[in-house]
């Protein structure tokens, strides 16, 4: 009955919490043609807001949710289909996800990607895993972050693969202690949740304070990395916004944590008022805060970056690499990508510090061409 | 990790967790172990509604259960904090402060000042407030604005289980005397509370709901039916932010001012009677500080100023309910001159 030329576009899974989600607008209407990575609609969730990019290219023949309506995650909102495809098969499609949308969200929705945890030398590190099959994928969060920076990645990244994103020690809902905050607690916490997965080989994502951390393991133990994706990774120069790390660590209001989390985006709307709050949350828990202090060290040299990335990548050997960076990076400069020896380098325009959130489809592609480059 | 657990759990969690950092943390109050004199039985009740419970046993001689005379072991907690310890008193029911009052506005909350900075009185007197629980006239009081008139006590509401857990941590960490509202309808309540310990601090209303038509600022119980209403006005096209004031001592007026400067309309709601509450605090302040803002009169939606009824049928229309919550917004958003 279903004719295989139509591409449904379906409400996307933005976190492992996420089972509603609610068109604020839609930017396309029907009647266009979008490539791979348009935006097509603006959705908002408990947690956050976003906009979901076309995965296929086509014409856009029906927009079915209404703005303002809740739908479950992976109801079809839209039909992307060529002019050929006739209206009755389409009209078939739309009255099929009608239903799905009217019924809400099953009761036994969620609960289905559970929160894992493994004990790495004493520390409790917490990880969540997607996907079935494929390659494993593993993410590593930068500074003051944790897995949930990967909301827009790591379902899609599991349609192939699968796909693992950690809390670093300190950070999210993983043991706080990180001891004197060296790159080698965080690493070991890397290689834990390799071995916690029976995974021998992995394909390590990095952003900022992560790439390093990334670079740490593949340093270390370079049979264990099939490819390494590196989001504007820390320790490439001395060039870093030490204003925004101090004021991130320091900071214990909303009113002081706004206007430095702004400085990590280039669509400064991006910082909603959940956002903060939930940052906060995170900053108030017990021994964040030493945490915090003590990443600083590794991270800083007076208002000058710290570390040794280039060293790290020389002694990881031949592994492919990539350096995705944002154009409009406020954290530390996207010029640094060029020293990055031997990597593939994208630049992304209308992305910041977060080019994952930002821009995801684009990080996505830049990963999965990696992954397509290791041995 | 976050899970979800009861206002009830949440604040017996975060007594758990503060005895277990410090051991100068201790738990008074009446039938808190077995009762007043005994060895402490293997179901000590944990207080009236079991609050306490498990205590007992896992920090033994640190839960004390004392005689029902408030004056006295009220008195007690105070002196105990004055030397050293840092005492979570249980008054069961706010109603029966009155007994104690030398001891907490005239003492405790004078020590610091009188002292010239140098005494420092880190009590917690922990209390249930409100009706809906057919407890009538004096079991059912919402005496908060009481205690926030006083200089030098803290006067905390939580509405939510975070709230409660982070907030008397703040409340056990804090160097002056605290008054805890907990309301008797919210203990059965459940939602996210991270497992690790963490620190609210005082002062910092919550934004619970983003709205730009209409300002509502509310607290404790009322946090919930406010949220009831906003969600039903939404589905008539009215935005409203809804403010959890969370602590009424010290009062975050920046969020109110700032809000009401968005909407250029008020509605306070408060379970309190309506003379000299929250309500008329807030009202003040905004009339005073944002007055060219509004762009309607201020609505307050409060309880009456009688007792709490005995009659379940007048208790029930006592209490505001989301109904008066929006039939105030529709009259500041129907407003004109």
């Amino acid at each position: 009955m279903t004719d295989d030329r139509i591409l449904p576009v379906t409400m996307p899974k933005w976190g492992l919490s996420m089972q509603l989600g609610k068109i604020t607008a839609w930017v396309v209407a029907e009647g266009d043609e979008v490539k791979a990575g348009d935006d097509l609609a603006d959705i908002e969730t408990e947690k956050i807001t976003g906009t979901l990019e076309a995965a296929d290219a086509g014409t856009v023949r029906r927009i079915i949710a209404r703005v303002g309506e809740d739908v479950p995650v992976s109801g079809t909102i839209a039909l992307i289909a060529p002019a050929e495809v006739p209206d009755d098969a389409l009209d078939a499609a739309v009255l099929a996800a009608r239903e799905v949308i009217d019924a809400g969200v099953p009761d036994d929705a969620g609960g289905a990607a559970e929160l894992q945890t493994a004990d790495v030398g004493g520390r409790k590190i917490s990880y969540a895993g997607a996907g079935q099959d494929g390659d494993v994928i593993l993410l590593v969060h930068g500074y003051g972050g944790d897995r949930e920076s990967w909301l827009f990645l790591q379902e899609p990244l599991a349609v192939r693969h699968r796909v693992y994103a950690l809390d670093l020690p300190g950070h999210g809902t993983s043991a706080k202690d990180v001891g004197g905050g060296a790159l080698d607690v965080l690493a070991d916490a890397v290689t834990g949740v390799l071995d916690a997965v029976g995974a021998g080989r992995a394909h390590l994502v990095g952003h900022s304070m992560g790439g390093a951390v990334a670079l740490a393991v593949a340093a270390r133990d370079p049979g264990r990395v099939a490819s390494l994706t590196l989001i504007a990774p820390s320790g490439f120069g001395p060039e870093i916004n030490a204003g925004y790390l101090r004021g991130f660590a320091d900071a214990q209001t909303r009113r002081e944590l706004k206007p430095v989390v702004a400085q990590l985006f280039a669509d400064e709307s991006l910082v909603t008022r959940q956002l903060v709050d939930d940052l906060l949350a995170f900053k108030r828990l017990d021994g964040v805060d030493t945490a915090l202090q003590a990443l600083l060290g590794t991270l800083l040299d007076g208002d000058a970056q710290r570390g040794d990335s280039a060293a790290l990548l020389a002694a990881a050997g031949a592994v492919p690499v990539t350096v995705v960076w944002g154009r409009a990076d406020r954290i530390i400069p996207a010029a640094q990508a060029e020293s990055v020896p031997g990597a593939v380098r994208h630049l992304i325009d209308g992305a910041g510090h977060m080019p994952h959130m930002e821009r995801p489809a684009e990080v996505q592609a830049a990963i999965e061409e990696t992954i397509g480059r290791a041995p | 990790m976050a899970r979800n657990i009861t206002y009830r759990e949440a604040v017996n969690e975060a007594l758990a967790q503060e005895m277990e950092r410090d051991e100068t943390v201790i738990v008074m109050g009446e039938d808190n172990a077995g009762g007043a004199g005994s060895p402490g039985e293997d179901d000590a009740w944990g207080g009236v509604l079991g609050v306490t419970k498990g205590l007992y046993h896992k920090f033994p001689g640190r839960v004390l259960d004392t005689p029902i005379s408030e004056s006295a072991f009220i008195g007690a907690a105070i002196g105990a904090a004055t030397a050293g310890l840092r005492p979570v008193a249980e008054l069961m029911f706010v109603d029966f402060m009155g007994v104690c009052f030398d001891q907490i506005y005239n003492q405790a909350a004078k020590f610091r000042y009188m002292f010239g900075g140098k005494a420092v009185t880190p009590v917690v007197i922990r209390t249930m407030y409100g009706a809906g629980l057919r407890a009538a006239a004096q079991h059912s009081q919402c005496l908060y604005p009481l205690f926030t008139h006083i200089p030098g006590l803290k006067v905390v509401l939580p509405a939510t289980p975070y709230d409660a857990k982070g907030l008397l941590t703040q409340a056990i960490r804090d160097n002056d005397p605290v008054i805890f509202f907990e309301h008797k309808a919210l203990y059965d309540l459940s939602g996210p509370v991270p497992e690790e310990g963490y620190a609210l601090p005082f002062g910092e209303a919550s934004v619970v709901r983003e709205g730009g038509d209409v300002t509502i600022v509310t607290l404790g119980r009322m946090v919930h039916t406010s949220l009831e209403a906003a969600a039903q006005l939404a589905g008539e096209g009215v935005q409203c932010e809804v403010i959890d004031l969370r602590t009424t001592s010290p009062l975050d007026e920046d969020t109110v001012l700032e809000s009401v400067e968005g909407t250029g309309r008020l509605v306070v709601v408060d379970e309190a009677h309506p003379r000299c509450n929250i309500a008329t605090d807030i009202s003040a302040l905004v009339a005073r500080r944002a007055f060219g803002a509004l762009r309607a009169p201020i609505e307050m939606v409060t309880a009456p100023h009688t007792p709490v009824p005995f009659s379940n049928a007048l208790e029930d229309i006592y209490i505001p309910d989301a109904q008066r919550v929006v039939n105030a917004v529709k009259t500041v958003t129907g407003w004109s001159r």
